[in-house]
């Protein structure tokens, strides 16, 4: 078949860096094309040029031949360019049919033909096989149905190109299933997917040929995805073999460190109790909506407690203050790096000395040369990339900002437990590794650790220990050595009914 | 073209604007650059200046108060109350700023701790503290029995009016304070995300009521020379003064979505809005076109912020 989507010799500069320079791929019509590459290495803003979001300085975007020359996402639009980004696009209060239509109500002097609003979207979504309710509001929707939403709408607007950034970063394997199936569907009808993902089974999964970005550059460009393997994409994206990403290594444990009794709290209604020792990584693996980020922020007082106790060697620790809870010892890197983690429109160093500043005030007065000292030895000690810690912090891929994250609770004082929710979400392979490295480092000084995270062979790659959670309470607690997929997959699942299937999936 | 464009739309743009229009101001209008029409363009910034300082603050931290032209005719009144009433100046001056801090106290406290809407919370404070202005005065303006408190106002150091010295060591203090202290810093952290700066260990709460404190005290002390000026406490005084001071902020550059403010800019901010008045004044245009000029500078002020955070993105 002819090559549909074709970008030629793409070139894209900030001031500063040179995000894309002579890019040239092409695509297939009714291909699922996979988009790799490191944080930086110009998905985004490869992405952004196709959404029409920015345009690129040199070369040109064909569709189906033609060169597209739109300048805002709406000419993109137009074009059939629909692109899906992490954040999704809906509107909460709205129901479903009338997000889809949104923009071009049907009617006529402006009163809504709710029998058309209603009957197309869902003769469109059992169409393409998107079991979802168009009358319900999309507040009341998972995450993964949100998705759905987003793609239909796509569908709707007969979208040529779609292009979906991330999709799976907040889904569960269940929901990512679904979302398989319909690109499945998809792809069949003949639409483009330009898919970017950090994941490789997804990739292999899904795709039918690939590009690698890397530095701005094409790395590599499959146009038989069963041509290449794991390693080989792995060390495109890289530029180095990079053997075992987990790099785990054996520890010994101290006292115990963090004691947690009886917590609940209005999202968790079933007390959990658990305790992790000095110089251990615990990981808590679940399915999205287990409540382990629930957990975290009550363990934390971020949220208020109704009821137990934490403590960290033996001292209580005061709920429902974070304030408190730092000055005893216990931080957490939040989920959602960008709505509860950094400070965006700040710099890196304000964003860094945010809680440690306060050691080194006198008066309130902030002595100047010791925060940017403090900024300068992270950002050297984390290895950030940035050109200076007066960087907005917006600016920095999503792994520097989680190093930038990580900093800021480095640099504050007598730090002895440490809560990281999804450490590694959007966070390319390389960076990845260097995150795992500062988490071993800080076990190894006796920090007790606590590791969040959805990624199955992430949680078994770096935790000693592994407490999964499902439907808000805790379901299995199993040491290094009795690790299993299997097992842990299992307890994580709230319908046993399912697991046979799922777990195959996940095994695969 | 390019050149000009990049330096307007950076971050000195609106003092250079600023510098260009004082030029050009100086050379055509006659009498504006002399030493008079100087310390009483000055003069007649005092009041906004001092409470644009504290209103920054507010601003940066993503909250709005509209209760300052209320508080401070309050305070005024409360301060040339007490004064008569006790014959002495010092404790007037005292139960100002009690009265300015409390009201500021409320403000932070409702709006923080029962997390009602700012703007709904000030414009309810608004009215209710003119109330008690109008109430405890009958509505009547009251005069200054002592003169020495006239003094507040007319006296001069170095030949240069006492307020506009305190107006010039206000911005010197929240100038440092935004710039260089945990508290200035935590206020811009607030505004650019607060959730973040909560799960950060800054006790969101009890900053944003220290905000609103520091907002009522600090228009006690613009009640007070207000009052000072006027040789008495007018319970209308200052009317309309919230707006004036919000614009002079957002000429300024202060974002109202939080997290950006500088005191170069809205000193700047302030100086523009008493440059045109006065000068509308020396040019004997009449009063009811300087609403609409001062509405299209704030405009223009906003369009220009508009897109330079625009081209400020762009970079990104």
């Amino acid at each position: 078949m002819q090559d549909f989507l074709e970008f030629r010799s793409i070139f894209k500069g900030y001031p500063g860096v040179q995000a894309l320079s002579d890019v040239s791929f092409a695509v297939r019509k009714g291909a699922v094309h996979g988009l790799m590459g490191e944080n930086g290495a110009g998905k985004s803003t490869l992405i952004r040029v196709l959404s029409g979001d920015q345009s690129a300085d040199e070369g040109d975007i064909r569709i189906d031949g033609e060169v597209q020359r739109y300048r805002s996402v709406r000419d993109a639009f137009h074009a059939g360019v629909i692109v899906i980004h992490q954040e999704l696009q809906l509107v909460p209060e709205l129901t479903v049919a009338e997000n889809l239509w949104l923009g071009h109500f049907p009617g006529k002097g402006g009163v809504i033909d709710r029998r058309k609003l209603i009957g197309v979207v869902s003769q469109k979504l059992a169409e393409i096989g998107i079991d979802v309710d168009p009358t319900a509001k999309v507040a009341s929707l998972s995450i993964g149905e949100r998705q759905m939403v987003e793609i239909a709408k796509a569908v709707m607007l007969e979208a040529r190109v779609i292009a979906l950034d991330e999709p799976t970063s907040s889904l569960s394997s269940r929901e990512s299933e679904i979302l398989f199936a319909l690109i499945d569907r998809l792809r069949a009808n003949g639409t483009v997917i330009l898919y970017v993902s950090h994941r490789l089974d997804e990739i292999f999964r899904l795709c039918d040929s690939l590009t690698v970005l890397r530095d701005g550059k094409l790395a590599a460009h499959h146009p038989e995805i069963s041509k290449v393997t794991r390693d080989q994409i792995i060390s495109e994206m890289v530029g180095r073999e990079i053997a075992n990403i987990w790099g785990w290594r054996g520890r010994s444990f101290g006292a115990e460190r963090l004691r947690v009794e009886s917590i609940a709290g209005p999202k968790l209604k079933v007390p959990l109790s658990f305790s992790v020792r000095r110089g251990e990584i615990v990981g808590f693996f679940g399915l999205i909506g287990a409540g382990r980020s629930e957990m975290a922020r009550l363990v934390y007082g971020a949220d208020a407690r109704s009821q137990g106790t934490v403590s960290v060697d033996g001292a209580t620790v005061p709920a429902d203050s974070p304030p408190k809870s730092i000055r005893a010892g216990i931080v957490l890197c939040p989920e959602d790096r960008k709505f509860d983690g950094i400070v965006q429109g700040r710099s890196i160093e304000e964003n860094m000395t945010i809680s440690a500043r306060r050691h080194f005030s006198r008066l309130g007065i902030i002595n100047p040369k010791r925060e940017s000292e403090l900024a300068d030895k992270f950002i050297a000690k984390l290895r950030v990339r940035t050109p200076s810690r007066r960087q907005d912090v917006v600016n920095l891929s999503g792994g520097n900002q989680q190093k930038v994250i990580l900093g800021r609770w480095l640099s504050e004082e007598g730090i002895k437990v440490l809560i990281v929710d999804e450490p590694t979400r959007g966070i390319d392979v390389g960076a990845k590794s260097e995150i795992y490295e500062i988490l071993y480092g800080l076990a190894e000084q006796g920090m007790a650790i606590v590791v969040i995270s959805s990624e199955l062979p992430e949680v078994m790659g770096i935790a000693d220990r592994i407490i999964v959670m499902c439907e808000g309470r805790l379901a299995a607690d199993m040491p290094r050595a009795e690790f299993d997929e299997r097992r842990i997959l299992a307890a994580a699942l709230p319908d046993i009914k399912n697991s046979k299937d799922l777990a195959l999936t996940q095994v695969q | 073209m390019t050149h000009l464009k990049r330096i307007l739309l950076g971050e000195q743009g609106l003092v250079v604007i600023f510098a260009v229009a004082f030029v050009i101001v100086s050379l055509t209008v006659p009498n504006f650059l002399s030493e008079r029409n100087m310390l009483g363009l000055l003069q007649s910034v005092v009041t906004i200046g001092i409470i644009a300082c504290t209103m920054m603050f507010c601003l940066a931290s993503r909250d709005f108060d509209l209760s300052v032209g209320s508080t401070v005719a309050f305070s005024g009144m409360v301060a040339v109350m007490a004064s008569n009433a006790t014959g002495s100046i010092l404790l007037g001056l005292l139960a100002a700023v009690l009265c300015g801090g409390f009201v500021g106290t409320v403000n932070g406290v409702v709006i923080a701790r029962f997390r009602i809407n700012a703007l709904i919370t000030t414009l309810a404070t608004m009215q209710i503290v003119r109330g008690f202005a109008l109430i405890a005065s009958d509505g009547r303006a009251v005069g200054i029995n002592d003169p020495s408190f006239y003094q507040l106002a007319l006296s001069r150091f170095l030949g240069i009016p006492t307020p506009i010295w305190v107006m010039g060591l206000f911005f010197i203090v929240f100038g440092f304070v935004l710039n260089r202290t945990v508290f200035g810093k935590n206020t811009l952290a607030i505004g650019g995300n607060p959730e973040a700066s909560r799960l950060a260990g800054v006790d969101v709460a009890r900053m944003r009521i220290w905000i609103f404190a520091l907002q009522g005290i600090v228009c006690a002390v613009a009640g007070v020379l207000l009052a000072s000026r006027i040789t008495s406490g007018q319970p209308n005084a200052a009317t309309g003064l919230e707006l004036s001071v919000i614009s002079a902020c957002v000429l300024g550059g202060v974002s109202l979505a939080g997290g950006r403010a500088a005191m170069t800019g809205v000193i700047v901010g302030v100086l523009i809005m008493g440059i045109a008045e006065n000068v509308m004044n020396l040019l004997n245009i009449q009063a009811f076109y300087q609403y609409v000029v001062r509405g299209l500078i704030l405009l223009l002020a906003v369009l220009l912020d508009n897109l330079r955070s625009a081209a400020g993105r762009q970079r990104v």
